[in-house]
């Protein structure tokens, strides 16, 4: 009874609310970091620094009047948003934090298949989202992100499949023993499915340069032209949700999750006194950093761009990636 | 039990979802409600220990294939009902048949299935799933005994991806 | 137009297509204030467009033969309000060739020094909102840091920020401020080393490049016929510059090159524009080095009361010819007809072929490259 309820449903409680607090804090670190950037302060007023914005915007969103436009479709607007959160949350269940069993969910030998099919089924809040508001901008948008979501996916899959077969699990805690085994983060072994992945990545969470589906210079801000209050704050839950998943997923594909760097190496073995997880956020926070870093500084792609970079470059390196890895696999 | 109670619930939601994507007369919604009910499927899967299919099952019809769908539900205009044939009764008469025959093949399975398990009455006649994943064991078939109809069915997908690709082609 | 455009037209689609019809203003973040585009779009390629002018119609001419020949500089402020002192200046010689009344020279250098101060302030608006268009957010913050210093050597002469009605028929109200010079050469100084900041965000940049080459492509014959003027127009190679071809303030008497482009595409008219940015700091440093001495008010009668006739005058402002075009009937101490000839209007001619047959994004990306101000274009 304990093991079987208790325990998960608290790690999963403890889980949700570490994520929804991470994600309020993420959009601070983003606010803060593309304000230095631009040699701006940034927000300043609430609290030192302005560290207490992070608790301030999602009073703000939740206290706002929810605005429902008269010709939208009733159920789907609802439903929208929810379905873009639901899929970010849920992907957590199976990313392993640390090496220990307190730190994850689960552990399913399917693990990154399940990851990379809930984030999937992501694309039904945007694409909702454009076609209830039943207005113009928002359908367009929401045009844009299915065919960037779906080619994108083809290729941080195709990807993906390299790092399997070098892993020879889908088990996400697997895949950082494999690491642990052969001695070598994955990064070192497969860097151009890290630059893939981590482009992909930035494609599918809909991050400048890929940000077209909402556009504020274009479309007006795109698939959620037509939402405020919490509704929107939902979409925004979900974009920073997903851009966590993200970096925690490339930190354990490539940068050997919760391990110390060169796990194999005795002489480091001090290093083990810092802990796992804390290994782990440093790592995360890293790539965290990347994707603020780049929406600061790039230009948005064109929506034809976009999709010759998908499909003429990234999903052929993809497929000629496999078939490297196929073959050293085979040699060796 | 669990398992009892969790297949009649799930079989329930399919049932009652598959209704309401052919009632609703919203295209979009029927369309949603296709969604779920492929997410209670694969639900149904893992409760079968298939989590390979059920992760499958998400990621080609929930997460790709009825996105396709939706793409086009939204675009085409589909305010104008469909002409009526001259014969009315002729889609009643073509859905009797139908379901008549997918009814027999049911039942083919059903006394099929039956005569199948009881004289083995082993649990063992499936083939024990291990505790690696069903996976791999899925690849090593696909590869091995189920070759043949693999590549039959990837060449079927394209032809069919290259039959799309010159329907939709411009004339230039 | 292009021949994008041509191929989209004849192109049968096999299936029936509608056109989606979008409102692009005058509530959009990118039309620069209150242009309204009417898209008609096939798939998001734009089969045509209708530009809509007309909601921040202030009747600026008609207010104009109303007032006092001095009441007018002030709202001349009022129409490029991103550029008011050369808009100052442009009626200001205008009425002084109509009186034909001698400016000093000291005036004029210092006018001159203004203009470019000016241009520098226009264009570093122009280039933070258009790479903001094309996604870069960073520019315009960077672009604006240094506009800011721009607004503060204005506040310093004449004390507004926005609308300095810093000129007068006949020269200038003020002399400048002790020390003032050494403020805007300081602040030469500083830009000539944030050019290179902007040029390292942009114009390597693979996705800039991408999204601005080949991008609204127009020929000199037809940015000649449409009747573009200033960068747009030197964009696609054609060598017109009011600055030398018409030389007026202190222009004659400095050095400075006018950059043109090759190939007339948005790229070309973003290096333009960067280019004018060291011209112009070139401008003023010579100015300031030449600076004469003595009065910045010439002889002017008390009352101002052109002799009956007209006179057409332009200058180079920042966005490209600005003219004035005034008749005076010689008896009224008020314009009898005052007519501006803005170039953010003229260049908006361009506006609607250069999007034809492009894609949504690069609407904004060619609203942003034409650099209009809308306050100008219906005054």
């Amino acid at each position: 009874m304990l093991d079987t309820i208790v325990i998960p449903v608290l790690k999963i409680a403890v889980l949700l609310n570490a994520v929804l607090v991470a994600v309020t804090f993420m959009v601070l670190l983003e606010r803060k970091v593309i304000a230095w950037a631009q040699s701006r302060l940034g927000p300043m007023r609430v609290g030192p620094y302005g560290v207490l914005q992070a608790i301030a915007d999602p009073i703000k969103l939740l206290v706002k009047e929810d605005i429902r436009p008269v010709r939208a479709d009733p159920m789907l607007f609802t439903l929208a948003p929810i379905l873009s959160l639901v899929p970010a949350l849920v992907v957590f269940a199976v990313v392993p934090f640390g090496g220990d069993e307190l730190f994850y969910v689960t552990d399913i030998n399917v693990g990154l298949l399940f990851i990379i099919s809930v984030t999937s089924i992501g694309v039904y809040g945007i694409i909702l989202a454009g076609w209830a508001s039943n207005s113009k901008y928002p359908l367009l948008a929401s045009l844009r992100a299915s065919a960037q979501l779906i080619s994108y996916e083809i290729a941080v899959t195709m990807t993906l499949v390299s790092v399997i077969l070098t892993a020879g699990t889908l088990s996400m805690v697997g895949i950082v023993e494999a690491q642990q085994q052969s001695g070598l983060w994955f990064g070192f072994v497969q860097p151009v499915a890290f630059v893939l992945v981590f482009i992909g990545g930035l494609a599918e969470t809909n991050r400048a340069p890929f940000d077209l589906p909402e556009a504020e210079q274009e479309l007006t801000g795109g698939f959620h032209t037509e939402y405020s209050g919490m509704r929107f704050a939902l979409f925004f839950l979900a974009e920073y949700a997903n851009i966590i998943v993200i970096s925690a997923v490339v930190t354990i594909l490539f940068w050997g999750g919760w391990l110390r760097p060169f796990p194999n190496v005795e002489a480091l073995a001090f290093l083990d006194l810092i802990p796992g997880w804390i290994w782990f956020f440093a790592k995360m926070f890293v790539f965290l950093y990347i994707f603020i870093w780049i929406r600061a500084t790039l230009p948005r792609y064109r929506y034809d761009q976009l999709m010759r970079l998908g499909w003429k470059v990234l999903i052929p390196v993809a497929i000629g990636n496999i078939v490297l890895t196929g073959v050293v696999k085979v040699l060796l | 039990m669990a398992e009892a109670i969790a297949f009649y619930t799930l079989a329930v939601l399919i049932l009652g979802l598959g209704v309401a994507v052919i009632t609703t007369p919203k295209t979009v919604h029927s369309v949603v409600f296709l969604v779920l009910n492929f997410l209670c499927v694969a639900v149904l899967y893992v409760v079968l220990r298939a989590e390979f299919l059920a992760v499958i099952q998400v990621l080609v019809y929930a997460g790709g294939i009825v996105v396709l769908y939706l793409f086009v539900v939204m675009l085409v205009n589909l305010k104008r009902a469909p002409e009526a044939h001259e014969d009315p009764r002729r889609l009643a008469r073509l859905g009797l048949a139908l379901s008549g025959a997918v009814l027999l093949e049911l039942a083919g399975i059903v006394v099929y299935s039956y005569g199948r398990v009881t004289p083995a009455s082993a649990p063992a006649a499936a083939g024990p799933l291990t505790g690696a994943g069903n996976t791999e064991e899925l690849g090593w078939l696909l590869y091995t005994d189920y070759l043949i109809p693999f590549e039959v069915a990837s060449v079927l997908l394209l032809v069919a991806m290259v039959g799309a690709i010159v329907l939709a082609r411009r004339e230039s | 137009m292009t021949g994008q455009a041509a191929a989209a037209s004849t192109a049968a689609p096999i299936f029936d297509t509608d056109e989606l019809v979008i409102n692009m203003g005058p509530q959009h973040p990118s039309t620069h204030g209150v242009l309204r585009v009417v898209l008609r779009l096939d798939g998001e390629r734009v089969v045509d467009a209708d530009i809509v002018i007309g909601y921040i119609h202030r009747g600026i001419e008609k207010l104009s033969e109303n007032r006092d020949w001095t009441q007018i500089i002030l709202l001349t402020d009022r129409m490029d309000y991103v550029a008011a002192a050369t808009n100052n200046l442009g009626y200001c010689e205008t009425v002084e060739k109509l009186m034909e009344i001698e400016v000093p020279r000291r005036a004029r250098y210092v006018r001159t020094v203004l203009a470019e101060l000016q241009r520098i302030a226009s264009h570093c608006l122009w280039l933070g909102t258009h790479a903001m268009d094309i996604g870069a957010m960073t520019v315009l913050l960077y672009a604006f840091r240094e506009r800011e210093l721009v607004l503060d050597l204005f506040e310093d002469y004449c004390g507004a920020r926005l609308t300095y009605n810093s000129m007068r028929i006949g020269g200038l109200p003020l002399d400048i401020p002790t020390g003032w010079d050494a403020k805007v050469r300081a602040f030469c100084d500083l830009m000539e080393g944030k050019i290179p900041e902007y040029e390292e965000l942009l114009t390597n940049n693979r996705i800039w490049l991408e999204r601005t080459r080949g991008i609204g492509v127009i020929s000199a014959e037809d940015a000649i016929g449409l009747g573009l003027c200033g960068p747009p127009l030197r964009g696609s190679g054609v060598y017109r510059d009011v600055r030398k071809d018409e030389p007026y303030a202190a222009y004659d008497e400095l050095d400075f090159d006018v950059p043109l482009g090759t190939r007339g595409d948005t790229y070309d008219r973003y290096l333009i524009r960067l280019e004018e940015f060291r011209q112009s700091i070139r401008i003023i440093r010579q100015a300031l080095d030449g600076l004469p001495e003595g009065p910045v008010m010439g002889k002017v009668p008390r009352l101002i009361k052109p002799k009956a006739g007209e006179t057409y005058h332009a200058i180079e402002s920042p966005k490209g010819e600005l003219g004035y075009f005034i008749v005076s009937d010689g008896r009224a101490t008020n314009p009898y007809r005052f007519r501006v000839r803005p170039p953010s209007f003229c260049n908006l001619q361009g506006l609607r072929p250069l999007i034809t047959g492009h894609l949504v994004a690069d609407v904004v990306a060619l609203i942003g490259t034409i650099d209009i101000v809308l306050g100008e274009v219906d005054r």
